[in-house]
Parts: structure tokens; sequence; C-alpha cells
């Protein structure tokens, strides 16, 4: 018995030490330098105006990116798993593309399409639409980054659920947008919930793809990342600190919402 | 005409679900489809919910074809076997599914939760998730909710199937009473025969897409149309060409001219009824039913050599009275296909 408590025990010490270690520690480095010379230093970086304005850049990309991905992800998963036909398969598999491909490359190829002799400028030339170097390049490339978090979240739950739930609905008088609002989305809402909170997540910490596309100019296309990197960069450590700080808790934030919501629910 | 199905097709694939199907189920009826798996039942009451559409043919309900009618507009309740309960929902919220796409009044829609829950013998349970039921309770929930919107026909997918032998009895009486009650055209999925002569009032008996026979439980026993039905509805034994019931299966201790020997190979006592299972000289398999006072009156034992004497056989080669070669005197010949055993050598 000796043998498997210690083995337990072994087992246990591992697995803290090695999220300690890796995950813990340097946040917890972080949060200690950010306040080592109290709240005035990062806070004064943050809201400074470009410091201010890499925040409301970084929020902006959020409030457009997560809906258009949610939309989007439920969607793809009802026509993956719903209507299975054919080029569902290779849909399945495209989708995965941006987790498979680094970011950097997704941006050189966001600029080969929209600059300079790409594809798409002479047409938006005319409109007088900017992509690269201005917002829109940037959400589109977050779109990108973190286009597969809510489908491959809401995928296994549709399947898992299965259709009786639906059919039985439409037995009982629903069409198919009420079997969709009152039986689908409350039976994968939690899978939803769950893409969201990643997809936020990525969009607010997307670094690569959106440091090719916006050019990185200080208060016009600096996200909250970009930020972060140009102040360190720049020496100003307690302004790097801080804008890393504010990141995560932005984060933390959406994650303790999603799971106060649930333990309300549940309770 | 309650429901009439017309010349259904039906394909999966390569798989031919449903071939050529003709049912009629009159007005307030209450039938049962019966069928082992795989023979198309599901796919039929499917097919006329709308749930699934058929390759050819068509469904009438109340004289009216509903072939483009989505499901929706069909009005017909459906039970599924693994009950499709609304699991975010309470039982309240279930229940009033239906009454609630039809924009009724809250008011009204209490009023007839209430009065269905009491019909279901669920009252109390209104403000219960789905997950808080046991297996039974579940069931007679979804049958309120597909009641609550007072449907023409009434469709039940094997809807005792998920549930335990005890619960599955009292159900079946349940719903046999129900129907007593709301007269709705209502039809019945199983693959338990006993569970089909229980409840309904007209059989469907389906295999491998086909309907091979349709009428009340009596006639499908008694006056079977097949080799498949004669096997699917009640138990039968297999002698050469003929079919005889185990219970028109005499025992007996001294051969005579119209007898089998057979060697006793095992004796299950099922309380009243005992099962007697016997090997004959050619090597086939056969049981008769006896009761507990005839084999105490024979002394029968496990190992011993003993006699058949099958008291009505039928077979079905081509509809006429057949008797093997050799055979001595024919048994009963009731009908066509009715006709005596072969005696033993």
């Amino acid at each position: 018995m000796t043998g498997t408590t210690s083995s337990r025990w072994g087992l246990r010490v591992l697995g803290l030490g090695y999220v300690f270690i890796l995950l813990m520690l340097p946040l917890a480095f972080i949060f200690y330098k950010t306040f080592e010379d109290g709240i005035a230093p990062p806070f004064e970086a943050i809201t400074s105006p470009d410091g201010l304005h890499a925040l409301k850049l970084t929020l902006i990309s959020v409030a457009v990116a997560v809906p258009l991905n949610t939309v989007f992800g439920i969607g793809c998963a009802l026509l993956l798993v719903r209507h299975r036909a054919r080029g569902s398969a290779l849909i399945d598999a495209v989708i995965n593309l941006p987790f498979a491909i680094s970011p950097v490359v997704i941006g050189l190829s966001l600029f080969l399409l929209y600059g300079k002799d790409g594809w798409f400028e002479p047409g938006l030339a005319e409109a007088g639409i900017e992509v690269l170097f201005s917002t829109p390049g940037i959400i589109l490339a977050c779109v990108f980054v973190s286009l597969p978090f809510v489908v491959r979240e809401t995928v296994p739950v549709l399947q898992e659920i299965g259709t009786e739930q639906e059919q039985a609905a439409s037995t009982l008088g629903a069409n198919a947008w009420q079997t969709f609002w009152r039986i689908t989305l409350p039976a994968i809402r939690w899978g939803v919930a769950y893409g969201v909170v990643l997809t936020t997540a990525r969009v607010l910490g997307e670094f690569g793809a959106v440091s090719v596309v916006s050019g990185s100019i200080s208060g016009q296309t600096q996200t909250l990342p970009l930020f972060v990197s140009k102040q360190y960069e720049n020496f100003n450590l307690p302004g790097a600190f801080g804008a890393s700080v504010l990141l995560a808790m932005l984060a933390l934030t959406t994650l303790l919402a999603m799971n106060l919501l649930k333990r309300k629910e549940d309770a | 005409m309650g429901i009439s199905v017309e010349g259904a097709n039906k394909c999966f694939g390569d798989f031919q679900a449903l071939k050529d199907v003709n049912i009629e189920v009159p007005t307030g009826s209450l039938t049962a489809l019966l069928g082992p798996s795989g023979s198309g039942k599901s796919t039929l009451l499917r097919a006329i919910a709308g749930l699934e559409s058929l390759d050819s043919g068509r469904v009438l309900i109340e004289g009216e074809d509903v072939g483009r009618k989505p499901t929706q507009k069909r009005e017909v309740g459906f039970v599924f076997q693994h009950y499709a309960a609304f699991k975010h929902m309470t039982v309240y919220e279930n229940v009033g599914f239906g009454l609630k796409i039809r924009k009724w009044e809250k008011a009204k829609i209490s009023q007839r939760v209430h009065d269905l829950l009491d019909l279901v013998q669920l009252p109390g349970l209104a403000d219960r998730y789905p997950s808080q039921l046991s297996g039974g309770q579940r069931q007679r929930m979804a049958l309120a909710r597909a009641l609550a919107v007072e449907p023409q026909v009434l469709l039940l997918d094997e809807p005792f199937g998920a549930l335990d032998a005890k619960v599955r009895k009292d159900l079946r009486t349940w719903l046999r009473n129900l129907h007593d009650e709301m007269h709705v055209t209502t039809i019945f999925v199983t693959h338990d025969q006993e569970e089909a002569m229980d409840v309904a009032g007209q059989l469907v008996v389906m295999n491998e897409g086909r309907v091979e026979q349709s009428g009340s439980a009596d006639e499908l026993y008694e006056h079977p149309a097949n080799e498949f039905v004669m096997s699917f509805v009640g138990e039968v034994n297999r002698l050469g060409d003929h079919f005889v019931r185990p219970h028109d299966m005499e025992v007996v201790l001294d051969p005579d001219e119209r007898t089998q020997e057979g060697l006793v190979q095992r004796i299950v006592t099922l309380g009243f009824e005992v099962r007697v299972e016997l090997v004959l000289s050619d090597g086939t398999e056969v049981w008769a039913q006896l009761t507990r006072n005839e084999l105490q009156r024979l002394e029968l034992r496990e190992g011993q050599i003993a006699y058949l004497r099958p008291i009505q056989a039928k077979s079905f080669n081509g509809g006429s009275p057949s008797i093997s070669p050799g055979a001595s005197t024919p048994l009963g010949t009731q009908d066509g296909g009715d006709a005596g055993i072969p005696a033993a050598v």
C-alpha cells in the first residue's frame, strides 16, 4: 500500500509542480513586477493616450470578431452535424486551418491579398476602403485566427444531443426557426459559451497576424498585445507589465463570467 | 379511415426499408405495428409523422393526403422510445410546449397542463426537470406533451422499450385504459408480440419492409397467413413442413402410430406452466407446453424417452392441406393450411 500511496503523492507533486512552474509562476511574477512600485506607474502607462487607444482597439476587435465567429460557428456546426452533405468533409478539414498555420503566415497571406498589388486591392481602393494598417485589417486577422473555436466546441455537443428533441418539437408544431431558438440553442448553449470564451481570449491576445497587417502604429493601429511588445522594446517595463495585467484580467473576467452564469443556472 | 398508407416505398441507400406497404387504421382505433427490428415498422410510423419522406406512395390522415405537409402541420402526437424530453425545460414547460407554440393564453395553458398531468398521473411534478423523473414518469410526461395539442393521431414508437418489465406491464394497462377514455386514433410500434396483443385491438405484422398480415390478435394467432406470422405471433415448433404450437404438443409415455419418439432434455418449470424440451430421433429440437399437473401425472424426468403427439398442425405449402408420405391419420383440417402431422416410423 505504501508503494501506491507514495507514487500517488509523487504524481500529485509532479502535476502541481509542472502547472506551478510553467503557468502560475510567470503570471504571478508579472503581477508582482507590475505592482512592485505601487499602482501609479502601470496605471499611468495604461491611461496614456496610446494605452487607452490600444485598449479601445482591442475591445473593438473583440466586439466585432466574437459575434461574427459565434454566428458563423453555430451555423457551420449545424451544417456539419445536421446536414451532412457533399463537401462537408472538406469544410470540416479546412475549418482547422487557422489552428494549423502560424498566425504570422496568416498575417502575410492577408497582406498579399489586401495589400499593394494584392488581388482585392483595386476594388477596395476604388470603394475607398483601407484594410491594411487600419482597423478592418486587424479585425479580419482576428476573425481568421479565432474562427475554429465555436465550431469545434459546438460540433460534439450537437452530436451528443441528437435529433430526437428537435423532431419532438416539430411534431408539436414548431417550425425550424422556433425549434432552433427554443430547443437546439438552449441545448448547446454551454458548448457555444465555451467556444465564445476561447474566441474572446484568442482575439484579446492575438499578436502575430495582427502585427503583420496593422503595422503597429502607436495610437492608431496598436492593439494591447502590440502595445505590450512596444513598451517592452522601449524599456518601459511598468507600461508593459501594466498592459499585460490588464490583458490577463480581461481574459479571466470572461472565463469568470461564464462560470458564474453556469453556476447560477445549475443552482 | 383514420390513417391510410398506400403503396409506400422507402430506401436508405441500398436498404429497402418499406416495400409497397398498404395499411388502413380506422378512426379511434388502437393499432399495433408488430415486427422484428429492421422490419420497417418505425420507418412507417415516422413516415406517417413526416419525420421521414417516402420515395413513393401516399399517407392520408382522415382522408387528407398529407404528403406535402411538413411534420409541424400534420397534427400528429409522437412519442419516442427514449422520451425525447426537453432537458432544459421543466415538466410543465415540456407539456405546455406545443400550446406555447400555438400562442395560447397563459391561464389556458396552465389549466390544460395541469389537467394533463392529472390524466397521466403526474400531479405535483410540474416543476421538476426530466432528469429528476424515473423512466416511466418521463414517458408519461412525453405522452402528456403529445396529447396537449389534441392531435388527430397519436404515434408511439416503442414507447415502453427502454423501461423495465414491471413498469412496462403497468404502462401497458394504463395506455389501454387511457385510449378507452380518449379515443384518439393511435398506432403503437413494438417488437414484443405479447405487448401488441395486450394493448392493441388491431395488429399489423411487418417483416423485411412488407406487411405480412393484419387483423385482430385472435385472427393472427388462429389463422396466420404464412410461416413468418405463425412463428412471430406466438411460439412454434417446426416438424418438417409442419408447424405446431407448443400447447398443441401432447406428451405421452406409450407410443402409437401417430406419435414421434423424443428424448427429454430439459424440464423448465415457470410457475404453473411447464416447458419440456425434447430432441427427436432426426435431431430436431422441439418443446411442449404442459401444465404442472400434467407433468406430475406423467412423472417425466430429464434424460428419459417420451412420445409426442401433435394435436393440431399447420403447413404453408401452396395453401392446400398437405400430408407427408407415410402419414397415417390427418388430425385437424379446419382450413386451407391445416394438416395432420405424419407419424414417426
